[in-house]
């Protein structure tokens, strides 16, 4: 029940964002609203067929609004900070042509498979590096464009996400 | 003033792109490409993004606040794509490891050892 | 009221451009993936070519599709990528 409560809601929102501007009621007509509340509906019974398919636990700790706030804060501070770093170092890169690659392993410790794909997708985005495998143990298979050391740390590839990561969705 | 903010935008993320597209070339292997490409095609894009944001609020607020929608969408459409083009790429080097190509000149290979362990 | 138009016009020209580029290594590409990664940047640019018409004529339809057409696009390389690990 929570499972569809929540996909409802969130559904509804995106619905509301996606129309917002077609009408009288506040900024929405009353037809997109109806729509967005049949179709809400129907997304949440086949999100709730889904989650009973794979059989996962919904985790609740995501809702809560100050995790939220220190998304944004990672997002516009130390991740866009990285990205703008890694652009010109691969613009560079591009334009001279110097490369060491290789292939390392580092494991950022983190319990749920959320926080490894978060940390993964910002490996992904910050300098010189691209995450290519993960095994069941969260360890991540990073291929680095310029090798320095054969067996790094965690912080000699993603200076300080995992820390901040934890504090998000764990 | 905004003008020439828009100008500058425009102006960085069409030479990301550009940059983005070159890696295609410079480039030896596959792994290599990806880097330009995933990194500097997203910041390209966020940049183009940004300057059609700004565009947009900066009509809504002179008067013409069926322009504000535009910048809602382009959000909506910055946000997918920090979300989905970091996933598309880490999609393709995995499954260009599994299809049995190795990067070009490595120095070291991790990930080589731990298939060995799994088969054994 | 439509400022702007010869810039957008001008950047969505450029963004053809690329996607020809890109199109060369499709063609080339000694590798499947190689291809894959090609067709994976074709779609980033498309994206921003649909966000840009849709500034530049001032029409919202140009992003709705742009939205769906990045979320295709996204399900459409993770079948690829899944398709070629699945045949090694």
């Amino acid at each position: 029940m929570t499972v569809l409560a929540i996909a409802f809601i969130f559904s509804f929102l995106f619905y509301l964002v996606l129309t917002a501007g077609s009408g009288k009621v506040l900024v929405w007509s009353i037809e997109e609203i109806c729509f967005g509340i049949i179709f809400s509906i129907l997304t949440a019974i086949l999100v709730k067929k889904l989650w009973l398919s794979v059989g996962a636990k919904p985790d609740l700790r995501i809702l809560n609004p100050k995790r939220w706030a220190f998304f944004l804060i990672y997002a516009i501070g130390p991740l866009f900070f990285e990205i703008t770093k890694a652009n010109f170092d691969v613009a560079c890169r591009v334009i001279t042509g110097k490369i060491r690659p290789g292939i390392v392993k580092i494991s950022p410790g983190m319990k749920t498979d959320f926080g490894t794909m978060m940390v993964a997708n910002s490996i992904t985005l910050t300098p010189r590096t691209l995450a290519v495998d993960v095994d069941d143990k969260g360890n991540i298979y990073v291929h680095w464009i310029f090798v320095k050391i054969k067996e790094p740390r965690v912080e000699d590839i993603c200076s300080s996400f995992p820390k901040w990561i934890k504090r998000i969705v764990e | 003033m905004i003008m020439l903010i828009i100008y500058i935008l425009l102006a960085i993320g069409i030479i990301f792109q550009i940059l983005g597209v070159l890696s295609l070339y410079r480039f030896p292997d596959v792994y290599t490409r990806l880097h330009g490409t995933a990194k500097c095609t997203t910041f390209g894009s966020i940049f183009i993004y940004l300057a059609v944001i700004v565009y947009g609020a900066w009509f809504a607020f002179s008067g013409n606040p069926e322009y504000a929608v535009l910048s809602i969408h382009t959000i909506i459409i910055m946000v997918l794509l920090l979300v989905t083009n970091p996933t598309g790429a880490h999609a393709i080097a995995r499954a260009a490891y599994r299809s049995g190509i190795m990067p070009k000149g490595a120095v070291v290979d991790m990930l080589k050892t731990k298939d060995k362990v799994a088969r054994k | 009221m439509v400022l702007f138009e010869l810039e957008f016009m001008i950047i969505a020209i450029v963004l053809v451009v690329l996607m020809l580029v890109c199109f060369a290594r499709i063609l080339l590409g000694p590798t499947i993936p190689d291809r894959v990664v090609a067709l994976d940047t074709i779609n980033t640019l498309v994206i921003a070519f649909l966000v840009i018409l849709g500034a530049a004529f001032n029409a919202i339809i140009y992003i709705d599709v742009a939205i769906v057409y990045a979320l295709l696009s996204f399900v459409s390389t993770l079948f690829i990528s899944n398709y070629l690990e699945a045949k090694a």
